[in-house]
């Protein structure tokens, strides 16, 4: 059975290039072609490649976020990175010894990475992707698990995060999805794109459209925010009510 | 003193400012030793002032209008003969001024020629040492530098990209390559006279080209150039790394690229310079970027002291730099 791969760049040559060089190695073949880790992601749920070969500076998505998007895909994919010059990232796969091809890509080093691509254990691959997330600054998407699909969420859709008793409701203007992830850690990642309006909610500023004065379950005034696209309004706490005074 | 030190260009307006700087903050420190009180201060500054400028824009005038001659001469001629030059003037302007207002001669005319020539020789010294600091040497080592910059990204994905066209399409490869070895020619040269504008911009197009290979569709370029003076001088390898930046920043992370403008225009005696890209503030800053920034401020400084500036501005989701170069002078 050939081993199923996808590629992704965001440069055609460089697709050309892989296209041809895997055209001359044995036993694989390529289900599909990606111009970014985004539809990198979108493909290889409908296409459930054995192998996903990132470029890493791509738009949208770059392939450092794709891969760890990823591992939320079963059956688990391979990774194997190409990339022209980032000293940071060659540092840290060297580190953390995940495999990765410099471009201008060799047949040799492609056909010996493809080898131990698949020696290695997926769950392996999963911890060392994990050792990479200091690479990513910010992710550009939130992937939500969700009935056997990983849905993408891009961050600037999102409206409010808020901790729920064991998830984090994440909110766009269409729906709400549910995440596994707390919000301490969401705040620490996307702190400079979101606001802490109450212990339990983080708000984007893109959406909010004033505040108001309403009377809650106790029948105290309180302080909420109105928000773009969602009828419902967000309490804001007493420590935060600053906020307000300085809009 | 070293053996080919040379005069400041009198005829630059950042000269200028200097020595009205340095004389002035003389004189202001001249006012505060001589004032016993400090309400004392500003009617000393006034009256030492009176006699300062006259001198100091009468020297200025001269300086400009000899400028061509000193030149000519040896250094330490050059240096002496503007001492003589400033001692005099002082000389001059206090027996005008002696004979107009006061109608005394004062007491000692050698004490302010005296004081003229201690002043002219600091201002010298100054200019003497801050041409050290920008000794073409250390200019040259800088320029070495900056062209060990070059992207490696840009090599290697060029690289790549030409591999990927040897099957499918050997004639644009043999072109590609072509180009790259007529810019890399260009980025190893010594770079330290200046050239002409239009062969800038012929090296621009072949670092397009090379890109236009990687990104397809996605580089859009506009050359608004029409009035521009093909003819103009300037430093090598302005305009390529500011196309690079663009690039690199405004339209590799976009999926859909986007347009670069270029505007090449002059403006009473300048050479106007503008080069825009997409910019979306959220993609973090490499600092490539500054580097480049840094380096090319730094070579139109050596060039062009502060008749050029370099600017840069980000507005309404466009990245863009703008250079002033002097020009037709």
């Amino acid at each position: 059975m050939p081993l199923n791969i996808l590629i992704a760049d965001d440069e055609a040559p460089a697709r050309n290039r892989l296209r041809d060089l895997l055209g001359d190695i044995k036993n694989v073949s390529i289900v599909a072609e990606a111009k970014n880790g985004k539809e990198a992601i979108d493909l290889a749920q409908q296409t459930k490649p054995d192998l996903m070969l990132l470029d890493i500076r791509m738009p949208v998505m770059d392939g450092i976020e794709a891969a760890q998007h990823a591992q939320k895909i079963e059956p688990k994919p391979h990774i194997i990175f190409t990339t022209a010059f980032d000293a940071y990232a060659i540092k840290a796969f060297d580190l953390n010894a995940i495999d990765y091809l410099l471009k201008p890509i060799r047949l040799e080093r492609l056909q010996a990475a493809i080898d131990k691509a698949h020696a290695l254990q997926a769950i392996q691959q999963t911890r060392q992707l994990a050792a990479l997330q200091p690479l990513q600054k910010m992710r550009s998407h939130l992937s939500i698990h969700e009935r056997g699909r990983v849905l993408l969420v891009p961050i600037e859709t999102i409206i409010y995060l808020r901790a729920e008793l064991k998830y984090v409701t994440v909110r766009t203007a269409e729906r709400e999805y549910l995440i596994e992830e707390s919000l301490t850690n969401l705040e620490a990642e996307f702190g400079e794109r979101f606001i802490r309006l109450h212990r339990n909610c983080l708000v984007s500023p893109n959406f909010i459209m004033g505040y108001e004065k309403r009377l809650n379950a106790e029948n105290e005034q309180q302080w909420v925010a109105l928000l773009k696209g969602v009828p419902e309004a967000i309490a804001i706490s007493r420590r935060q009510q600053h906020l307000v005074r300085q809009a | 003193m070293r053996k080919n030190s040379r005069l400041p260009n009198f005829q630059n307006l950042g000269i200028h400012l200097r020595i009205l700087l340095i004389v002035n903050l003389l004189a202001v420190m001249a006012a505060i030793l001589l004032s016993k009180q400090l309400r004392e201060f500003f009617p000393l500054l006034a009256q030492l002032s009176s006699l300062v400028q006259p001198i100091l824009l009468l020297s200025l005038l001269s300086l400009y209008g000899l400028h061509p001659i000193l030149t000519k001469l040896k250094y330490w001629q050059g240096v002496m003969a503007i001492i003589l030059l400033e001692t005099g003037m002082t000389y001059l302007v206090f027996m005008f001024i002696a004979y107009y207002f006061s109608n005394v001669l004062p007491a000692e005319i050698a004490r302010p020629c005296l004081l003229a020539a201690i002043v002219t020789g600091i201002v010298i010294y100054y200019f003497y040492l801050q041409e050290r600091a920008y000794s073409p040497a250390i200019a040259e080592a800088r320029l070495q530098a900056l062209q060990a910059r070059i992207r490696p990204h840009f090599l290697f994905n060029s690289i790549n990209a030409v591999l990927s066209l040897i099957r499918s399409q050997p004639k644009r490869a043999e072109t590609a390559l072509e180009d790259m070895a007529d810019l890399f020619r260009v980025l190893m040269s010594e770079n330290r006279d200046l050239v002409p504008l239009a062969q800038e911009i012929a090296l621009c197009h072949q670092y397009l080209d090379l890109e236009k290979l990687r990104l397809e569709d996605r580089l859009k370029i506009t050359w608004q150039i029409n009035d521009m003076p093909s003819d103009a001088m300037i430093p090598p390898l302005i305009l390529q790394p500011l196309l690079e930046n663009a690039v690199y920043h405004g339209i590799e992370p976009m999926p859909d690229g986007g347009e670069i403008i270029v505007k090449i225009y002059t403006k009473v005696k300048e050479l106007h310079i503008s080069i825009s890209n997409p910019y979306a503030p959220k993609n973090d800053h490499h600092s490539g970027n500054k580097m480049a920034l840094k380096n090319i401020k730094e070579r139109l400084q050596l060039h062009f002291d502060l008749e050029s500036s370099l600017k840069t501005e980000a507005k309404n989701n466009r990245y863009e730099v703008h250079i002033r170069i002097p020009f037709g002078s």
